[in-house]
């Protein structure tokens, strides 16, 4: 490893190219545990808006009318709205109305953070769009499945969970990975509440080494790897969940 | 091609001038329950911080709903003799997508060229900007390109809200070509085919029998594409241009209140809920209409 840094060091010498965030440890120590907090942030944020989607999309097919209203409402209202927007009303606006706790040195503060905020501002964005997919794969599922497993004695969870999520999963599995790339995508918007992640961190290297350009090219990269292997990630799954006997 | 739509003309004894699906789409989208909902739900939040502050701090300050319509003209056209606020969110949103769709349009052509070295380089740059994240882009541009530009005696200003302006136009760009790429593909072989044996040029069969064929299929993702753009407008607030939400930030941090906290970001969600939830059913309306049935 230290050849690598001592020839990027000499690249800075030579050519003026500064990578000071490679070769030096401490930007590089914190460069890593900003990319580190994107991937918890990206992680988190996928499964819980899945979950959302799931149980949105079952408590569509509900029969009390409210329950329904009141999810479109949800859904209506998230799609709708800018997604920076809903961030800071969350973090700004909801965040002092929580309760304070006191931490270890008997100082209050608030009971959550902004990372934790931006779990929930973003999950319950992508969420929006996930019961939207999701009903869209249940839909898809022929009504004598539903049926027959009615007839054998599932009651409606169990219908929901053995039989049409199996099938409805493997329909929007496409649609659901565009939206879960873009979810990642968003997660940069956590910058703005100054949670720690890549961007936010990028951004203070870049102003205390003034190298905006090589800092630019190396975050475009990493969201492009980020963005890349969940990509392939979600192509085995496609491929591993296919059911024989549709698309070519 | 004008030989059959002539004789549809024809052929039809009483073509309907419009279907009962275009009688002006502000009727239906704007469904009056949806929109009662949203006011609604705005409404009751707005009241009950009233409540709220009229009871801890009593009727020495401005009420919620007065303070609301004391900011709103700011938020919206943004301070006097300066051009901000909302108004700014959509002049953005309308010349970003102008931008994207020009530049979309010709990185589209390129991928569907037939000469390998363009196509592959469409590609490459239609992947880089449909998945780099908007905000990272929006630095980007902002950052590494100057203020100004210098040509001879000659000095061309280059704004904070024209750049940001391009750095949005920029992942609209890469999208709107998958749009011209997937619909010009959704089209049947047979137009291909029966336009070269007319002679017409490889131009012109994409100029006037294809692309015309298209404009149908790319118009409802293209809304979409407006409406997605129009929402990410804010983010020009975090590279310091005066729009809505900076606005909606300098109103709160001179009034120091915190129970209008809630209301005033409210109310801007409230202005993009307003702007976008039309476009949005107007978009499932035309998706629906335009349907390729098979």
């Amino acid at each position: 490893m230290e050849g690598l840094w001592d020839f990027l060091r000499s690249l800075h010498d030579a050519y003026g190219i500064n990578l000071v965030h490679f070769y030096d440890t401490f930007e590089r120590t914190r460069l890593l545990r900003g990319m580190w907090t994107t991937i918890q942030l990206a992680a988190t944020c996928v499964v819980l808006s899945v979950l959302i989607g799931i149980i949105g999309a079952w408590l569509q097919g509900s029969r009390f009318k409210i329950l329904k209203g009141f999810v479109q409402g949800y859904i209506q209202f998230f799609r709708n709205t800018p997604p920076l927007v809903q961030m800071y009303f969350f973090y700004f606006a909801l965040g002092p109305q929580m309760p304070r706790i006191e931490n270890e040195y008997g100082i209050a503060q608030p009971m959550l953070g902004s990372f934790a905020w931006a779990v929930i501002s973003l999950s319950f964005f992508a969420g929006a769009f996930n019961i939207e997919i999701f009903r869209s794969g249940v839909e898809a599922v022929q009504k004598a499945t539903v049926e027959a497993a009615d007839s054998l004695g599932f009651n409606r969870w169990q219908i929901y969970r053995l039989v049409v999520l199996p099938l409805a999963v493997r329909v929007c599995l496409p649609a659901l990975n565009n939206n879960l790339v873009n979810l990642i995508k968003t997660t940069t918007q956590a910058y703005a509440i100054a949670v720690p992640e890549t961007l936010y961190i990028a951004s203070q290297i870049w102003s205390d080494r003034i190298n905006v350009f090589e800092m630019m090219v190396t975050l475009l990269t990493f969201y492009l790897l980020l963005v890349g292997i969940f990509v392939w990630l979600m192509t085995r799954l496609e491929r591993s969940l296919r059911v024989p006997g549709f698309g070519q | 091609m004008s030989a059959g739509g002539n004789s549809n003309l024809i052929l039809a004894p009483v073509a309907p001038p419009s279907s009962q699906g275009e009688t002006g789409f502000l009727a239906s989208a704007f469904t009056p329950r949806a929109l009662g909902i949203a006011l609604g739900l705005f409404a009751s939040v707005a009241l009950v911080s009233e409540a709220w502050a009229q009871l801890v701090a009593g009727g020495e300050r401005l009420g919620i709903l007065a303070t609301l319509w004391k900011w709103a003209p700011l938020v919206l056209i943004g301070p006097p003799r300066e051009f901000g606020g909302f108004a700014l969110n959509i002049l953005v949103s309308f010349l970003a997508m102008a931008i994207g769709t020009v530049s979309g349009l010709v990185l589209g052509l390129g991928l569907i060229s037939k000469f390998a070295p363009v196509r592959s380089v469409s590609w490459a740059i239609t992947q880089f900007f449909r998945n780099s994240p908007w905000l990272v882009l929006l630095f980007f541009v902002m950052l590494l390109t100057p203020f100004q530009f210098r040509i001879g005696g000659l000095t061309i200003p280059f704004p904070a809200w024209f750049k940001a302006t391009v750095g949005l136009a920029l992942p609209v760009m890469a999208n709107v070509a998958e749009i011209v790429r997937g619909a010009v593909n959704s089209i049947p072989t047979g137009q291909w085919e029966s336009a070269e044996s007319l002679a017409f040029s490889r131009l012109q069969t994409l100029w006037r029998i294809i692309l015309p064929q298209c404009v149908k299929r790319m118009i409802p993702p293209w809304m979409n594409w407006y409406a997605i753009l129009t929402m990410s407008t804010p983010l020009i607030s975090i590279v310091g241009v005066n729009d809505a939400m900076t606005l909606t930030q300098d109103a709160l941090a001179s009034e120091q209140r915190t129970d209008l906290l809630m209301p005033m970001y409210g109310m801007l969600l409230l202005f993009f809920f307003v702007y976008c939830y039309p476009i949005a059913r107007w978009t499932i309306r035309l998706e629906r209409k335009f349907a390729v049935r098979i």
